[in-house]
């Protein structure tokens, strides 16, 4: 039998405006008609497709909300199955009453991702788009927002199409050749083929390039704010934060974790970690606190060192510099409302000329958040040169698709080494095949057991 | 009228090569088993090209004989030139073919059936099927003789309402001349299977004595020839052989066939049915290839004591002037003297599809079929098939699991499942890049791969089972001491290098290591393998494959563990395919008539995407977690 869905659609956390409950399936109209009475007293079973009612929903005599209903009926729906939204007043309550109300008559509660599922079963968008809309629904910012709309319009398939067909045609002319030898040469086609696999390991790598910058798009860039104790970083992540997370005194070593939080930055993604002030002590409690300090400054891939402008450069500034070689560091001169020591372009040139540190030395103020702006153009220079400012470009953000692309480089790869060893062509289709079907997987061309199954159980309910 | 009745376990309808496997198999297992034939005279005979074997066609003879079939013993006793081919490629693709000395290759099979025990051999028309309830009861014979029995195997090739055409001559024949069977078509129909109409051709046949062989390119067999079966002594092949010639078509061929192809029954209209894509006639083959300015020609002997050849690649139905007009273009065969004409045949066959993977009707219990029947062309795919079903209605009889073989087993695993999943509409034909994983499926590891099965079914005896395993424990032992095996580089050794163009050594390797550089081998490294025990040529090449191309093999074997997550997904038999949504109408049809056993043969169905395999996927696992 087939089931009727029906889920808030809305952010559950959302409390205000407007939430939308969403239904699907072969008897969406018929129960919403049994909740719903239209102002003009019409059923929805009458009204013309893609059309918005105004009434009121019920539960039998009792009156849940008014609301604005829009109707859908199949196939031009998300799920090409008919649609019903209703759009009521927003409040966790209200909304769960009228979700409560559709269940009752006759829905049932829609599984985490089942209305994507559904617009794939019913070949609406194919896997890579399905995936693109978890990534959207769950993008923190706006440019994995249009790189998940590029992979939804299917930028990322017709790519991995082109490069899949194109891998398919070697594979079947050699093929053909092995079958036919009369008809089909392969003298000199593994030159041919040489120059076109390193084509494909040159597509592959610039794709795999982005993901990189996919992945800090998707997931942030994890940064360490390091400096000696009383410098002030729990008052620059709390001005980044904008929100009282650490404890923030005077007293030199209070904070004493690292706290996790993800602030944003010019639309950027930071996952800061706050962490203990660097200095010799004896105290055992904090000594772990500036092991893991230095731990987490090994491991990020942004340290973000503050140093006090009131106070001129100190032994402990110096060996906390002397540990940051090879990492991507910027330099803070905090607390620029007061007078600084501090001359930002003399830092820059001694911390490289005298400690080969290249680190980009920006004046801010955690008090009045002055600097912030320069900040964020520093991290952008430095993690996107520029680039990614260009609109829904094919941006790598899913770790399926990236482990995929990467076994695709392998194959690829061992086509290049098996030409150079002087293996014949029918070895070089075993690893031909096996990048032509590593790619069908990105984009559900090629069937993997339990694949439909582990994208969809990433979503979130009611999408 | 008083009629014959007689009880058998298993009738075989024909004795083409599918029909000599499955009523020797049949006969094999313990099981009485007769055979008809519309003429004993004609028992395993070889209408059309006189050789066994072939590119992937090697393949399939190998493996038939690792499972106990007769073929490869057969032409190994009458075959008179064999040579490997394909060796400036990979193991994977080297292929076995064999001239046949075709009369002495239907005697010796025949006297095998003759002298079979359980066996017996019948000539008759074959003209209705009995079925009772969806359950095969035997068959009757055109004089209203009935022989019952609890399975029957249908292996008709070409001979159901068989006609045969050249320009506008046409009459009802099976190949050669003999008798078509006419009458068994309706009863199939009756009994509710579909059946097609599909065709095929063959060269003329010229006299030996009008060819003027200097204009040719003369073609050896091997010097040293490999014999089909694991069972023939090497030493008992080695012997004097025949020449093949190669001579090619030219413009002028091909202009003649162009200005007469209206005259062509398969151009103007008058054969309707399907020929085969990858065997073409030279007509299909000037239109096809149109930039091509010349195609090959093999004249091949068809035996020690007739004058005959075969003009191999030159299979037409054009009118008996245009044959002569155009044969005689041929560099050598200026003055060729036709003995018998070019000719295309029709046939009615099945749609493979109401097969299950053990070659039983899905519809009728106990009926199987195989060969030409199910829509496959050529001797060895017919006799594969022939074996799997003759040895399957003996196991159907003895209540006993089938044997199936599925694609990363055998080429009669592909072979099968091609023919039962992917409805040809064209007589299919075996091909090496139908094969996924032929680097696992070589026909120098058939026996490793597929004598156990054999020995499980009971037509391998003990002695052989235990001598393949002996075999490959000997591979394996040999493998491992290599692998420990270190080379200096001592003037011996660099020497040797040398001498086989390789790279000097510069430090210390493993011989192992060494085996892999594409211009050495296991075999030309003898000299500075010290401790090498004396093993048989058989051991040594499965030793040098294995060391030689390891990195591949283990690659495409994890291709076969994917391969086989897909193929253990079983769908339940009698799943509703209308009530999945989301399957696309096509596919809801085309899964709902062929009624895929796994996810895996649901895949290969044509018409059936990736996404309705995912949203097959989806849907069985929802069904089963809702219980």
């Amino acid at each position: 039998m087939e089931r009727t869905i029906a889920a808030i659609s809305t952010g559950t956390m959302n409390s205000g405006g407007i939430s939308i409950v969403r239904m699907s399936g072969a008897d969406a109209i018929l129960i919403a008609d049994k909740v719903f009475e239209a102002k003009n007293g019409k059923s929805l079973a009458d009204a013309a497709s893609h059309t918005v009612h105004y009434g009121l929903i019920k539960d039998d005599q009792k009156v849940i909300d008014e609301a604005l209903v829009i109707l859908m009926k199949a196939p031009n729906t998300y799920t090409r199955q008919d649609i019903v939204e209703i759009n009521c007043h927003g409040g966790i309550l209200v909304t769960r009453l009228v979700l409560e109300t559709l269940l009752k008559h006759g829905a049932v509660l829609a599984e985490p991702g089942e209305f994507t599922k559904l617009a794939f079963l019913n070949g609406r968008i194919d896997l890579s788009q399905a995936e693109a809309v978890i990534d959207l629904i769950n993008s923190g910012n706006k440019y994995a927002l249009k790189a998940s709309v590029g992979q939804l319009k299917g930028k990322l398939s017709t790519a991995v199409r082109g490069l899949r067909d194109d891998i398919l045609d070697k594979i079947a002319y050699i093929e053909a050749a092995l079958d036919d030898p009369e008809h089909y040469d392969l003298t000199d086609y593994v030159d041919y083929l040489w120059k076109n696999v390193e084509n494909y390991v040159d597509n592959v790598e610039k794709l795999l390039a982005t993901s990189d910058e996919g992945r800090i798009i998707k997931e942030g860039i994890n940064t360490c704010i390091l400096g000696k104790t009383n410098v002030g970083k729990s008052s620059l992540l709390n001005a980044l934060a904008k929100e009282e997370l650490a404890i923030v005194t005077d007293i030199a070593g209070t904070t004493r974790d690292a706290v996790k939080e993800q602030v944003m930055i010019d639309g950027i993604m930071l996952n800061l970690i706050d962490t203990a002030g660097i200095r010799e002590t004896d105290d055992i409690v904090e000594n772990i606190g500036i092991n893991k300090a230095k731990d987490y400054a090994r491991k990020a891939e942004l340290v973000i060192h503050v140093l006090d402008g009131s106070k001129s450069i100190s032994q402990e500034d110096l060996s906390i510099i002397e540990s940051l070689k090879d990492k991507k560091v910027i330099t803070i001169i905090n607390k620029s409302d007061l007078d600084s020591k501090l001359d930002c372009q003399v830092l820059e040139r001694e911390l490289k000329d005298k400690y080969s540190l290249e680190a980009k030395v920006i004046r801010l103020s955690a008090l009045t958040g002055q600097g912030l702006d320069e900040l964020g153009a520093a991290i952008k220079d430095m993690f996107f040169k520029g680039h990614i400012q260009a609109d829904e470009d094919i941006v790598i953000m899913n770790e399926r698709h990236r482990s995929l692309l990467i076994e695709t480089l392998e194959s690829l790869k061992k086509v290049e080494s098996g030409i150079r060893e002087g293996f014949t062509e029918d070895f070089l289709t075993i690893d031909l095949m096996d990048a032509y079907e590593k790619l069908g997987l990105i984009i559900g061309q090629q069937v993997e057991d339990d694949l439909a199954d582990r994208i969809f159980a990433k979503f979130c309910m009611g999408k | 009228m008083p009629h014959i009745t007689e009880e058998y376990d298993v009738v075989v309808v024909g004795a083409g090569h599918a029909g000599c496997e499955a009523a020797l198999a049949s006969a094999r297992l313990g099981l009485e088993t007769i055979c008809f034939t519309v003429s004993n005279d004609s028992i395993a005979l070889m209408p059309c090209n006189p050789n066994i074997g072939g590119s992937s066609k090697g393949h399939l003879v190998r493996e038939i004989d690792a499972l106990g079939g007769e073929m490869g013993k057969n032409i190994d006793a009458t075959f008179i030139q064999s040579k490997m081919l394909n060796t400036s490629k990979g193991p994977a693709v080297h292929s076995l073919r064999a001239q046949a000395d075709k009369s002495e290759y239907s005697r010796r099979m025949r006297s095998t059936l003759e002298n079979q025990e359980h066996l017996i051999v019948r000539q008759a028309e074959v003209a209705e099927l009995i079925v009772e309830d969806g359950v095969v009861g035997g068959v009757k014979t055109v004089s209203g003789a009935t022989y019952r029995a609890k399975a029957v195997v249908l292996c008709t090739g070409v001979y159901l309402k068989a006609r045969c055409i050249y320009g506008d001559i046409s009459y009802e024949t099976g190949p050669n001349g003999l008798m078509p069977a006419s009458k068994l078509t309706e009863s199939l129909i009756k009994n509710g299977i579909e059946v097609r109409r599909f065709k095929t051709g063959t060269p003329a046949r010229v006299d030996k004595r009008s060819i003027d062989f200097s204009k040719m390119e003369e073609q050896f067999g091997d010097k040293e020839v490999i014999p089909f079966s694991f069972t023939t002594d090497r030493a008992s092949v080695q012997k004097e052989q025949v020449s093949c010639w190669l001579t090619y078509t030219n413009e002028e061929t091909h202009k003649i066939i162009r200005d007469n192809i209206d005259r062509s029954p398969l151009y103007s209209g008058v054969i309707h049915s399907t020929g085969p894509r990858y065997c073409p006639s030279i007509e299909d083959k000037v239109v096809k290839f149109a930039d091509k300015d010349r195609h090959q020609v093999f004249i091949e002997p068809e035996g020690f004591y007739t004058n005959e050849m075969y003009l191999g690649g030159m299979s037409s139905s054009m009118p008996e002037d245009v044959q002569y007009a155009m044969y005689k273009t041929v560099p050598g065969l200026e003055n060729v003297k036709i003995i018998r004409n070019a000719y295309a045949i029709e046939y009615d066959c099945i749609n493979a599809i109401q097969l299950r993977p053990s070659l039983e009707f899905k519809k009728i219990k106990g009926l199987f079929s195989g060969g030409q029947i199910n829509g496959s062309s050529g001797y060895e795919e017919a006799a594969a098939q022939g074996l799997v079903a003759g040895i399957n209605a003996a196991l159907s009889v003895k209540k006993e699991e089938p044997l199936i073989l599925d694609r990363s087993q055998a080429y009669i695993g592909v072979l099968i499942d091609d023919l039962v999943t992917k409805e040809t509409m064209e007589p299919y034909r075996m091909m090496t890049s139908r094969a996924e994983y032929r680097l696992i499926l070589r026909q120098d590891n058939a026996d490793e791969r597929l004598t156990k099965l054999g020995y499980r079914v009971g037509l391998i005896d003990q002695e052989r089972m235990d001598k393949t395993i002996e075999k490959y424990n000997l591979v394996k032992d040999e493998v491992e001491r290599v692998r420990g095996v270190n080379v200096g580089t001592s003037d011996q050794v660099q020497e040797v290098l040398r001498r086989c163009g390789s790279q000097e050594l510069t430090t210390g390797t493993s011989l192992a290591d060494l085996i892999k550089r594409p211009e050495l081998s296991y075999q030309a490294l003898a000299e500075i393998d010290k401790y090498r025990p004396e093993l048989a040529v058989e051991v040594a090449e499965q030793v040098n494959i294995y060391l030689k191309y390891e990195g591949y093999i283990s690659r495409q074997l994890r291709q076969v563990e994917h391969f086989k997550k897909l193929e253990n997904k079983i769908i339940p038999e009698n799943l509703d395919y209308d009530s999945i949504q989301g399957l696309r109408i096509e596919a809801k049809q085309k899964l709902a008539k062929l009624r895929p056993h796994s996810i895996g043969q649901a895949s290969r169905i044509s018409g059936v995407s990736p996404a309705d395999i995912s949203v097959l996927l989806v849907s069985l696992e929802t069904r089963s977690r809702r219980g």
